[in-house]
C-alpha cells in the first residue's frame, strides 16, 4: 500500500516536474496562429482593412473580431489562402473595403513636389526618401503600392502607376483554355 | 581503352533531321544593317550599358559591363555606331522588350586594341574576372556566365570535366559542325579549363550519330597527346545531352535532388563554351558571334557563324524562308520557345533557328484527358512522375507539385512526346515553375516590407520614449533646481532668476521680430501697386471665382458650368 501511494507520488512529481520544464523551455512567443495569417497576408500595410497594418488586421482575425475578406491587395487568392488556413467558408472580396487593384507603386512628379515631408511621414515602409524643402522621391523596390502616401500631399504630385511586365517577372500563361458557350446564332451560321 | 557506359532512365528517339543542315561547312553570315544587341543575355545580373547614344564603338568594345559578380559582359561584334539605348523586342516567348544597344555597322571592322593578358602567369581569380568581361557563357543553351563554374568545388575538388558535344535534340547542329571545324581548338579549351578546376579527367561526350564530329576530336585529341583526355561516343538517345543525363552516362554517377554535379566531383560545359573560353583568353576576342543552325521550312538549311544582335529575319533572308512558314522557334523542335517576331536578335542563347510549316509539324492534336498510363514516367528522363506534375500545376497546387520535384524538371518535353492524350505536359510545368517564382518573389517583398515597417513602428516608439524621458528629465530638472534657490536669501534668488528667465524672453522677443521681419520681406509685394487694367483683372477673377464656388454648391445650369470648365482647364 505504502509503496504503490510513493510510486504514484514520485511518478506524479517526475511528470509534473517535466511538463514544468517543458512549459519554460519550449514556450512559444506570441500567438503562432497570427504569425500564420500575418504570413498571408501582403503586408501593404495600407490599413484598408480598417486595421493600422497587416499584424494588427491578422490579429483581429485571430480573435474574430474581423473577416477574412477585408484585404484588397491579397485579392481573391488571399481569401481562399486565409479560408484554408482558418478552415472557414470562402466568401468573395468585401467591396466596402476596395477592390482588387493590378500592384502598382507611387511615383513622385519631382518637378512639382514642393519638399513638404508629409507622404514620408505617411509612408508605412520607409520607401520615400527626401528632407523639408528638398525634393523627395520613391524607391519602387521598396514600394508596396499602399496609396497612404497619396491624400497627404497638398501638390497632388504622387501618382499610381501599375508596374509593368518585363522579361523576367513575365509568367507563362495557364495552358487550359475556358470553354464558352457558343451562342445560337454563331452555331448556326457556321453550320450554314 | 574500351570505356564502360551507364545508362539513363527513359527518353526518346524522335527522327533528329540532322542532315540538312550539315550537308554544307559554316558560313560566315554579313553583318546586317543594324545590331541588336540586348544587355541581358545570361542568367544573372543585368549589364550596365557603358556607351551613350552616338557613341562610335569598336569591334570588342564591352558596351554592357557585368553587373556583380553572377553577371556577364556584352561586347560590339564590329566597329560602328551606336544609334539608340532602348527597349527591343526580345527573343522571348514573352514577346515582351528588354533594354538593347543598336548599333549601325560602318563596314570597316576597326577592332579595339587587345589589353595583354597572360592567362598562363595569371592566377585563377583573374582569369575567372577576365572570362567575365569577356562576356563568356555557356552556349548549349541555358548562358550561365562560365566563370562561375570555373572554380574547383569546396568537397573534394573536380575529378571529371564533362565536355558536352552530345547535342541530341532534332534539327540542330551546330556543335556538330564546330566539332568537326574546331576541334583543337575546343580540346585546348578544354584543357585550360581542366587546369582551373584541377580535374583529374576530361571526357568529351559526343552521340554515335556524329561519326565526323568524334572523328575529329579524337584526332585533335591525339595530336595534343594528353592522357588525361578522353573523346567518347554515346548511343543516341534524346536528352542524351542533358547535363545529369550525360554525367551519368559517363560518369555514372546519378545526381541526386537537391545537389549539384560539382557535389560530386564533376562539373560539365558544352564543347561551344570550351572554344569560346580559348578564343578569349588566347586570342583576346569576347565572345560576339557564335554558330547558329537555320533548319526546317528553309530553302537551304545551313549552319551559320553570326555576330550576335543580327536581327533574326536577316538569318533567314539568307537561308530563304519559304512561304507557307506559320511559325518560328528558337531552339529545337523539342524545347525551342516560339519566337514572337523576325525583329528579334540572335542572342548568346540563339543555337537554333527553327522554320515551322503545318507539313512539318502538324497543329498538336487536341488535349484528352490524361488516362493514368504512366507512359509519361517511363519516358522522364529525371525520373519524375510527370503526370503528378500535371494534375497538380493544372489545379494550381503549386506546392504538391514541387513535393514531386517539379523543379528537377529540365523540361525537355519527352512526357509530351509521348503522351497518348497529346497533353502539353511542359506548358504545365512552366506555368507552374513560373507561377511559384512569382510567388516566392511577391513573399521576399512582402517579407521585407513587413521589416521596414515593424522597423518603423520601433523607431516611432523609440522617439516617443526619449521625448518623455527628455521632458521627465526637465520637469525633474526643475523642483530640484527651486529648493536650491530657496537656501539663498530672498534678494539672492529674485536676481538669479530674473537673469534665467530673461534670456528666454529676450529669445522669444527676437524670434517673434525676425519672423515679422521674414513675413515683410516674403509677403506678395505685387498687389501693392496696381494699374486700374490689372485691379479690374483681378476683380474679374475674383468674381469667376465666386461663380465657380457656387456652381460648385448648387450643382446649377448649363451655362454656367462651361464657365466654370473653362475657369479651371486643368481639372
Amino acid at each position: 500500500m505504502i509503496s504503490a501511494l510513493l510510486v504514484m507520488t514520485g511518478l506524479a512529481l517526475a511528470l509534473g516536474a517535466a511538463l514544468g520544464a517543458a512549459s519554460v523551455l519550449f514556450k512559444t512567443q506570441g500567438d503562432p496562429l497570427v504569425d500564420k495569417i500575418d504570413a498571408i497576408l501582403p503586408q501593404t500595410q495600407c490599413g484598408q482593412c480598417g486595421y493600422p497594418g497587416c499584424k494588427p488586421y491578422a490579429t483581429a482575425i485571430a480573435g474574430g473580431e474581423a473577416d477574412i475578406n477585408q484585404c484588397p491587395p491579397g485579392g481573391d487568392e488571399g481569401v481562399r489562402k486565409l479560408a484554408d488556413l482558418l478552415g472557414r467558408e470562402y466568401k468573395p472580396l468585401n467591396a466596402e473595403h476596395g477592390v482588387e487593384k493590378p500592384k502598382s507603386v507611387a511615383v513622385i512628379d519631382e518637378a512639382t513636389c514642393i519638399g513638404c515631408t508629409l507622404c514620408i511621414q505617411a509612408c508605412p515602409v520607409d520607401a520615400i526618401v527626401g528632407a523639408a524643402k528638398q525634393m523627395h522621391t520613391i524607391v519602387t523596390d521598396l514600394c508596396t503600392g499602399c496609396e497612404l502616401c497619396v491624400p497627404p500631399c497638398p501638390a497632388d504630385c504622387i501618382d499610381m502607376v501599375p508596374v509593368a511586365e518585363t522579361v523576367e517577372t513575365w509568367k507563362w500563361r495557364y495552358p487550359v483554355f475556358d470553354l464558352k458557350p457558343v451562342s445560337t446564332e454563331t452555331a448556326a451560321k457556321e453550320a450554314a | 581503352m574500351l570505356r564502360k557506359l551507364f545508362s539513363f532512365n527513359g527518353g526518346v528517339k524522335p527522327d533528329p533531321n540532322k542532315g540538312a543542315s550539315t550537308r554544307e561547312p559554316i558560313a560566315r553570315l554579313p553583318l546586317p544593317p543594324q545590331l541588336i544587341i540586348p544587355l541581358h543575355q545570361h542568367i544573372g545580373g543585368t549589364p550596365r550599358p557603358l556607351v551613350k547614344v552616338g557613341d562610335r564603338v569598336l569591334h570588342g568594345q564591352r558596351i554592357g559591363a557585368a553587373d556583380g559578380n553572377v553577371s556577364s559582359a556584352v561586347h560590339a561584334p564590329t566597329s560602328g555606331t551606336v544609334v539608340a539605348i532602348e527597349p527591343r523586342l526580345m527573343p522571348h516567348a514573352s514577346g515582351l522588350s528588354s533594354m538593347a544597344v543598336v548599333i549601325e555597322p560602318d563596314g570597316q571592322d576597326q577592332r579595339i586594341e587587345r589589353e595583354p593578358f597572360d592567362w598562363h602567369a595569371a592566377t585563377p581569380g583573374e582569369v575567372r574576372d577576365y572570362l567575365r568581361d569577356a562576356g563568356v557563357v555557356g552556349l548549349g543553351g541555358a548562358v550561365f556566365p562560365s566563370h562561375l563554374k570555373l572554380s574547383p568545388g569546396k568537397a573534394g575538388g573536380t575529378d571529371t570535366l564533362v565536355l558536352n558535344g552530345a547535342e541530341c535534340e532534332p534539327f540542330i547542329t551546330c556543335d556538330d559542325m564546330l566539332m568537326r571545324s574546331e576541334a583543337e581548338d575546343i580540346l585546348r579549351g578544354a584543357l585550360v579549363m581542366q587546369k582551373m578546376l584541377a580535374a583529374k579527367q576530361v571526357l568529351v561526350g559526343v552521340e554515335d550519330n556524329k561519326p565526323e564530329a568524334a572523328a575529329a576530336l579524337k584526332a585533335a585529341a591525339a595530336a595534343l597527346g594528353h592522357a588525361s583526355l578522353d573523346v567518347v561516343v554515346v548511343p543516341t538517345r534524346y536528352p542524351a545531352g542533358g547535363a545529369k543525363q550525360l554525367i551519368r552516362v559517363l560518369t555514372g554517377i546519378e545526381v541526386p535532388h537537391g545537389s549539384r554535379s560539382t557535389d560530386f566531383g564533376v562539373q560539365c560545359f558544352n564543347v561551344a563554351t570550351a572554344l569560346a573560353v580559348w578564343n578569349a583568353l588566347e586570342h583576346g576576342e569576347p565572345l560576339t558571334r557564335r554558330i547558329v543552325t537555320v533548319a526546317g521550312n528553309v530553302d537551304r538549311p545551313r549552319n551559320f557563324d553570326v555576330a550576335i544582335g543580327t536581327p533574326i529575319g536577316f538569318v533567314f533572308e539568307h537561308a530563304g524562308l519559304k512561304q507557307d512558314t506559320d511559325k518560328l522557334i528558337m531552339g529545337g523542335p523539342m524545347m525551342g520557345i516560339p519566337l514572337p517576331g523576325v525583329e528579334a536578335p540572335v542572342v548568346k542563347a540563339t543555337n537554333c533557328l527553327l522554320a515551322s510549316s503545318p507539313a512539318l509539324f502538324p497543329p498538336p492534336e487536341p488535349e484528352l484527358p490524361c488516362i493514368r498510363c504512366g507512359e509519361c514516367a517511363r519516358a522522364c528522363p529525371a525520373d519524375l512522375q510527370p503526370f503528378e506534375l500535371y494534375w497538380h500545376s493544372r489545379a494550381r497546387n503549386f506546392g504538391r507539385a514541387q513535393e514531386y520535384h517539379l523543379f528537377d524538371c529540365i523540361e525537355c518535353g519527352c512526357c509530351a512526346y509521348v503522351c497518348p492524350s497529346h497533353i502539353p505536359l511542359v506548358d504545365y510545368y512552366r506555368y507552374a515553375k513560373s507561377e511559384i517564382w512569382a510567388r516566392e518573389r511577391d513573399k521576399d517583398a512582402a517579407d521585407s516590407a513587413r521589416e521596414r515597417f515593424e522597423f518603423r513602428n520601433w523607431r516611432a516608439e523609440r522617439e516617443k520614449e526619449e521625448k518623455a524621458a527628455k521632458l521627465a528629465a526637465r520637469s525633474a530638472a526643475k523642483p530640484a533646481a527651486k529648493p536650491a534657490a530657496t537656501d539663498k536669501s530672498p534678494a539672492e534668488g529674485e536676481a538669479a532668476a530674473t537673469p534665467a528667465e530673461d534670456p528666454k524672453k529676450a529669445l522669444i522677443e527676437a524670434a517673434m521680430a525676425r519672423a515679422k521681419a521674414q513675413k515683410e520681406a516674403v509677403a506678395a509685394k505685387n498687389t501693392d501697386t496696381l494699374t486700374p487694367a490689372q485691379q479690374a483683372q483681378v476683380e474679374a477673377a475674383e468674381a469667376r471665382r465666386k461663380l465657380a464656388a457656387d456652381i460648385v454648391a448648387t450643382g446649377s445650369g448649363e451655362t454656367t458650368s462651361e464657365t466654370a470648365t473653362a475657369d479651371k482647364p486643368t481639372e
